[in-house]
């Protein structure tokens, strides 16, 4: 099965911090990025930019309405994502107990929808 | 042949193998729903062709056969792309003719228990759906035994099997680093379900007593599959001591007998005989839990019987170990209790005390009843009576109340 791995992070928290920190925590997620692929798990992966960059799009009646922000206004915002491939729910929760984001805020396994 | 006893000889297997049927298929395709549908149509099946073609020789391994042709049947109407998962595998598995004379079941209800009381269910409904997968209880029956109504149950229910299906929860018994942990939530889900067979002490919810039964049979299940976890043992001794003194708990009025006036003549011995074995089994395995802990609780009790003294030194440092794993409130309270019989009520008043800030007791029956008794044995006839008041309000079960009633009339005198 394929997982999605959501980090969801405080983002004021993260740039209140000093350099030094901001650069163990890239460290540690440039090592826990290798230790995925050397498991040839990961499917993909990405950091996101903060939620300040973020548009939300819907069409009402036909009509484009563009929203300024993120989706929904939280104290914990998705920052990034690992996609990996694992044989069940238990070897998807292993390896998000490992992720740097579960030690600062909260790693969301969702299945992906196979068709 | 007449549908009588084939109807007879369906519900004999049913109540041999049901679990391990559905065990068998859920944790080949991971759809506990599908396999249960699965098996309910091969019993009708069975129902329809057995009067005609005669009872197989092992029907357990007919019933499987009809059965996952039905799940394959399934999976190719709904045309998911899992249809060709599904056949492989069932299809990795020995056919099961029903020649076989020496065909026998995996025994994958561990595993089923294991995907049931999976962290990733709701902790609340672990032990309603171990009962429905393993043992077949519908949710009605369910529903009316956790008090909760019907159709909420049969949607938590069905949301929980959903969950397994969709986000892939394994049935798999963990491996050892995680074992201990989840071993905790499917014994934490067999002692809810005896215990609310317990709480019906007047016996008069049939249902609600064989949940009871059915509880300590899962425990038994456990712990004849995993003989060496020292906490499957020790909840098996822990609900079989409970069990020793159901009928004691009443009077030949039915009204309610507290532990400390009970007749020990009136305990079931050989139930506390097995309890004690169980536990000192446990007890080598050299690896000490809340289970254990709480049965050699009943076990110091159950020494009454023999030396018609409680030793409450004993007890005292048993809860003082419980309470340090378990933190909780309910242990805490039965510390203080404890406590009060080794060191007069004042220090028993004073460990209740400690808890006021713990708001979740002002509402708990058993606070106000341990308040009040260890009142009034401190001379406190006033704030006794004021607490005894407030234990009966907060009490459902009539005889208890009665009991609290009783207790609060002797104050006056």
């Amino acid at each position: 099965m394929q997982y999605m791995l959501l980090i969801y992070g405080n983002e004021r928290q993260m740039q209140s911090r000093s350099q030094a920190d901001n650069e163990a925590t890239l460290a540690a997620y440039t090592a826990y990025g290798e230790a995925l692929r050397k498991a040839g798990v990961i499917v993909g992966g990405n950091r996101l930019k903060p939620s300040e960059a973020a548009t939300s799009v819907r069409t009402v009646n036909g009509k484009t309405q563009v929203l300024n922000g993120p989706y929904a206004e939280t104290k914990e915002q998705l920052g990034g994502y690992f996609m990996i491939e694992a044989p069940d729910l238990d070897a998807a929760i292993s390896w998000a107990s490992r992720c740097p984001g579960a030690s600062h805020g909260t790693v969301e396994v969702r299945p992906i929808w196979t068709m | 042949m007449s549908e009588e006893p084939v109807r007879l000889a369906a519900e004999a297997v049913a109540r041999r193998s049901y679990g391990k049927l559905v065990a068998y298929l859920a944790a080949r395709t991971r759809d506990v729903a599908g396999a249960e549908d699965a098996l309910s149509e091969a019993f009708a099946a069975a129902l329809a062709d057995w009067p005609a073609s005669g009872i197989p020789r092992v029907p357990e391994a007919w019933l499987l056969t009809v059965a996952r042709r039905k799940l394959i049947d399934a999976a190719r109407r709904r045309q998911t792309g899992e249809q060709a998962a599904v056949e492989l595998l069932l299809a990795a598995e020995p056919a099961a003719g029903d020649s076989a004379a020496d065909f026998e079941i995996p025994d994958d209800r561990l595993r089923l228990m294991f995907a049931c009381a999976h962290p990733a269910i709701d902790a609340g409904v672990r032990a309603p759906l171990i009962l429905q997968t393993i043992l077949g209880f519908d949710a009605v029956t369910i529903a009316s035994a956790f008090l909760v109504s019907p159709t909420a149950m049969g949607q938590r229910l069905v949301r929980a099997k959903n969950r397994i299906r969709l986000a892939g929860i394994p049935f798999r018994v963990p491996e050892m680093d995680n074992l201990r942990e989840r071993l905790d939530a499917v014994l934490e889900a067999i002692y809810a379900a005896y215990a609310e067979g317990w709480s019906d002490p007047a016996g008069t919810a049939a249902r609600r007593h064989q949940l009871s039964e059915e509880g300590i049979w899962l425990g038994r299940l456990v712990a004849t599959l995993l003989p060496d976890e020292p906490e499957a043992l020790g909840l098996v001794a822990l609900m079989l001591h409970a069990e020793a003194r159901r009928d004691a708990r009443r009077d030949a009025a039915g009204d309610y007998v507290p532990l400390d006036e009970q007749d020990p003549a009136a305990w079931n011995g050989a139930l506390i005989d097995e309890a004690e074995a169980l536990l000192l089994r446990a007890s080598r395995l050299g690896a000490i839990g809340r289970f254990q802990l709480e049965a050699a609780v009943q076990s110091a009790h159950a020494a009454r019987r023999r030396s018609g003294l409680t030793d409450w030194a004993a007890i005292e440092r048993l809860y003082d170990a419980l309470l340090a794993i378990t933190a909780s409130p309910v242990v805490a309270i039965n510390r203080a209790i404890a406590r009060a019989e080794t060191q007069g009520p004042a220090e028993g008043l004073a460990a209740l005390d400690a808890l006021v800030a713990d708001t979740r007791l002002l509402d708990y029956q058993p606070y106000w009843a341990a308040r009040a008794a260890l009142l009034a044995k401190s001379g406190r006839g006033a704030d006794a009576a004021q607490a005894y008041r407030r234990a009966v309000g907060l009490e459902s079960d009539p005889a208890v109340r009665r009991f609290l009633q009783r207790r609060l009339a002797e104050l006056a005198t």
